[in-house]
């Protein structure tokens, strides 16, 4: 094991190269770049073995990606915003011919207006594309989601794309000390990958055929049933990434919550400074708790449940707007999964950090403090609050 | 062939795969027609412009005439179109 001082971005692509990925097709964007800059600087200097695919946008990119997974070639990609919003077409294609592709996303906001910074606009519009889906908290998290997440894909049982999601700017391009497996004990854990099916001159196969009404829903079905097998199979290779690095993880990550009477719960960087200011909260005796949700697709109901079954109340953070829905889709989904819950705390969505705009400790401690305040009275006083934006 | 009968989604290779090659015969696409070419025979002059033109390759050849593979043909109407005798003409498919 070395400690490595890597920003997010160098994380997953030092991760990517350990993977012993086959092929990498990638179109620079930022906050992505780095990404692929240092990827395409390993294969200049033969330090990977990866044919690296230089391709004119990110369509053609999840495209290149797709055809090489179908080989049975293990396929790495990053992208971001704008890049991810070109690719969408194509990511559900990944997902209906169950390419297990790991793509980095450096989560960032959508245009109009234009802005580089980081929110999960991005992601949250490509929600449905049947993509496993994995928030990170910061550059070590990258690092090792970014390994574990080929295993998850891989799995026979699953068989299906994962997006490792790391906030723009805050994780993927701030330089932390990142804590390295080594190269061989990461060529061991992963393996390499054992297709289920792939294209071969020698017994040649059809793949992308038509279905029409009489068999496409079979196939998406086949996805749904794919998606429940996530949850288990994250948690054991989460166990075993732990027998090889030291470090637990799971579905998701709760602090506090054996007796908080109010928490948060959030995905990505937002969670660090949230679990500080609890810390400080807790030592002054307020009761309140965090909930980071590692895996958002496939959004885990009952592991959800769990964590907010003694709350009281509860503040859900939502980096992305659902216009025109009620909630944001974090809030939508964690209301959802709470509906047929015998006991469900009152909740409140909190929309913040939009177009980067920062999260404060104090901002967090002002929602920790409503969330205590509708944890006494049992009253929300605003579903949807806006947190940070100018009135 | 009803719904019922065919594979539930358990039964079938994922992702849509078809891991038996050249079996694309036997999806018989004759019954998306809407309209059914009729050979006249009498008119026919067996000058198979319509055997060329056919994207489905469903006109059949006969020695002195052509006849259609309604198992495979769409009801397109290109042969009837291109066909200089106005050998081919184009009815409702029978329900």
């Amino acid at each position: 094991m070395t400690v490595l001082g890597l920003t997010g971005d160098e994380a997953v692509a030092h991760a990517a190269k350990q993977s012993k990925v086959d092929i990498v097709a990638a179109y620079p964007i930022t906050p992505q770049t780095i990404i692929v800059e240092r990827f395409s600087k390993y294969v200049a200097n033969g330090e990977v073995p990866t044919g690296y695919v230089c391709v004119e946008s990110e369509h053609s990119a999840l495209s290149a990606c797709i055809g090489a997974s179908l080989t049975g070639a293990r396929v790495f990609t990053a992208t971001s915003s704008q890049g991810l919003a070109l690719m969408h077409e194509m990511m559900y294609i990944a997902s209906g011919l169950r390419c297990p592709i790991v793509m980095g996303v450096a989560n960032r906001a959508l245009s109009a207006p234009i802005n580089i910074h980081g929110d999960h606009s991005d992601m949250m519009g490509s929600r449905d594309c049947g993509w496993i889906q994995i928030y990170v908290e910061n550059a070590q998290e990258a690092y090792d989601w970014t390994i574990q997440a080929f295993k998850i894909a891989e799995n026979k049982e699953v068989q299906l794309p994962v997006s490792v999601n790391l906030d723009g700017f805050i994780i993927t391009h701030c330089m932390e000390g990142v804590d390295t497996v080594d190269d061989n004990v990461v060529a061991k854990f992963l393996q390499t990958r054992t297709p289920l099916f792939k294209l071969d001159p020698e017994k040649p196969i059809t793949v992308g055929a038509l279905c029409f009404t009489d068999y496409y829903f079979e196939f998406k079905r086949q996805q749904v049933e794919a998606l429940t097998h996530v949850r288990p199979v994250l948690n054991k290779v989460a166990k075993e990434y732990e027998g090889v690095s030291g470090r637990s993880y799971g579905v998701l990550d709760a602090y506090g919550m054996d007796d908080a009477e109010a928490a948060v719960l959030c995905l990505g960087s937002t969670a660090g400074t949230a679990r500080e200011v609890a810390r400080k909260l807790r030592a002054q005796g307020k009761k309140v708790g965090v909930v980071k949700m590692w895996l958002y697709r496939p959004f885990p109901i009952d592991e959800v449940r769990a964590a907010l079954k003694n709350v009281k109340a509860l503040a859900v953070f939502d980096k992305a707007i659902s216009f025109g829905a009620q909630y944001g889709a974090v809030c939508s989904d964690v209301v959802a999964a709470l509906h047929t819950a015998e006991k469900r705390p009152r909740i409140f969505n909190v929309i913040f950090g939009l177009g980067g705009r920062d999260i404060k400790p104090s901002d967090i401690e002002f929602v920790f403090n409503e969330a205590l305040e509708t944890a006494r009275s049992g009253v929300v006083k605003q579903e949807t609050m806006y947190l940070g934006v100018r009135e | 062939m009803t719904a019922e009968k065919k594979p539930g989604w358990k039964f079938l290779l994922l992702g849509a795969v078809v891991d038996e090659p050249g079996s694309s015969q036997e999806y018989k696409t004759g019954d998306w027609r809407a309209f059914r070419p009729f050979v006249i025979k009498e008119k026919c002059v067996n000058c198979l412009i319509c055997w060329i033109y056919c994207p489905d390759s469903a006109i059949v050849r006969q020695e002195k005439w052509v006849d259609v593979d309604y198992d495979y043909c769409k009801g397109c109407g290109i042969c009837a179109k291109e066909c200089p005798k106005q050998a081919i003409s184009m009815g409702d498919e029978p329900k």
